[in-house]
């Protein structure tokens, strides 16, 4: 074996290492690298208790209720389950029904969630107003695939009205 | 095919190629810019839901994607130059680095000044974000690193192995919104399926890709050749060279 031949295979074998590691770690690590938890979590309740944690869904349509002031009830869903969320407090000028959105709070004794923060997840679509209005599937329609249980609980891929 | 190869690898060939090839990466640069920002800043129609603001992509995308297919590159630099040791690859290590790292900061800046009007925060720290702020570092590690050593070459190895040990990071950023749950959006345009992206917009974005791409290409190109010129100081080529360009009185 020459000396460049000796440096191939030390590369190829360092990089094998470094990319089995990050495999192995982010794998065992995966509930980490989650952002939020979806509603089907909380039904499930794998999610932790009494701990502030981040929601992540789409706001289901025609459920905002507005109370007073900056007070708002909606329900938030993924594909299979949905969560009350009330939030008092400024909303980002994306939230609207049908959007996607993370918030950040804790998990009332009534099961339902009680938020101080609102933050929106736009999804990866683009297009002109006019566009959108002909195409009836796309505004309010977001699909709820981007939420993905962190403990694997049952959520299918599709749309949610 | 090998003799080709080590030919355009000698330093005075690449730096007399690159002189030549040079000012066409400019002008395609700046003409693909030049209709990108036009055509996304002005003609492009308005998102439906972000209105005007969306309108960040056509800076933001390619610099992200840049920043990754920059740090690709270096680390195939870095394979070259530690398997090899050929100088010239060395160079190109420590020459996109400080050229990725710019892209990389456009692409978390431009990120942040959209984060806080769309989605409400300017910061969050979900994986996309995260790993491409480890990219930066990575990018300056690589940048620092170069600095320390007083030997140039054993510099370059050393710059060359964190490039090569940093690239497991590229596919996580990239795959991290997939992998994941992530508060940054999913891909627009993907290898797999249609863009959903409507053409008037998609077509100044991929512009703007391909023209910072000849940019990052001329900048890298610019940086290569200088770092020759000092690395190679001593030797004939670059007496020579600076004879031509003193007897051209262009020093």
């Amino acid at each position: 074996m020459t000396k460049r031949q000796g440096r191939m295979m030390w590369i190829g074998a360092l990089l094998a290492g470094i990319a089995l590691a990050a495999a192995l770690g982010f794998t065992a690590l995966r509930k980490n690298m989650m952002y939020f938890y979806t509603p089907s979590d909380l039904v499930a309740q794998t999610a932790p208790k009494h701990a502030r944690l981040r929601l992540g869904g789409l706001v289901e349509r025609g459920s905002v209720k507005r109370g007073d002031g900056l007070l708002i009830n909606f329900t938030l869903a993924d594909c299979a389950q949905k969560v009350q969320v009330r939030y008092e407090g400024i909303l980002p000028d994306l939230f609207r029904e049908g959007q996607g959105i993370v918030a950040t709070g804790m998990v009332a004794d009534d099961g339902s969630f009680r938020a101080d923060e609102v933050l929106a997840k736009h999804d990866e679509n683009y297009m002109p107003p006019e566009l959108a209005s002909s195409l009836k599937t796309v505004d309010g329609k977001h699909s709820c695939a981007p939420f993905k249980s962190v403990n694997g609980n049952v959520a299918s891929a599709g749309v949610v009205e | 095919m090998w003799t080709w190869f080590h030919r355009l690898a000698s330093p005075p060939t690449f730096y007399r190629l690159a002189d030549r090839f040079s000012p066409w990466l400019a002008v395609i640069a700046a003409l693909l810019i030049g209709y990108g920002l036009v055509g996304g800043l002005v003609l492009a129609p308005a998102d439906y839901q972000q209105g005007d603001a969306f309108r960040i992509i056509y800076v933001h995308v390619p610099a992200a994607w840049l920043s990754l297919s920059g740090y690709v590159a270096m680390a195939a630099a870095a394979v070259v130059a530690i398997i090899w040791r050929i100088k010239l690859a060395e160079c190109v290590v420590v020459a996109i680095a400080p050229v990725g790292a710019s892209f990389t900061a456009m692409a978390l800046v431009t990120g942040m000044l959209w984060g806080k009007p769309m989605w409400g925060a300017y910061w969050v720290w979900d994986a996309r974000l995260t790993a491409e702020l480890v990219l930066l570092f990575l990018y300056l590690g690589v940048i620092g690193l170069n600095q320390a050593f007083e030997d140039p070459r054993a510099g370059a190895r050393a710059c060359g192995l964190l490039a090569l040990v940093g690239v497991v990071n590229v596919p996580i950023v990239h795959y991290s919104v997939e992998w994941w749950n992530s508060l940054h959006q999913g891909p627009t345009i993907s290898r797999i399926g249609k863009p959903s992206i409507v053409p008037a917009m998609l077509w100044p974005l991929l512009a703007m890709t391909f023209g910072c791409m000849a940019f990052f290409a001329w900048a890298v190109l610019q940086r290569v050749q200088n770092e020759l010129l000092i690395r190679e100081r001593r030797s004939a080529w670059v007496r020579n060279w600076r004879l031509e360009r003193e007897a051209a009185g262009n020093v």
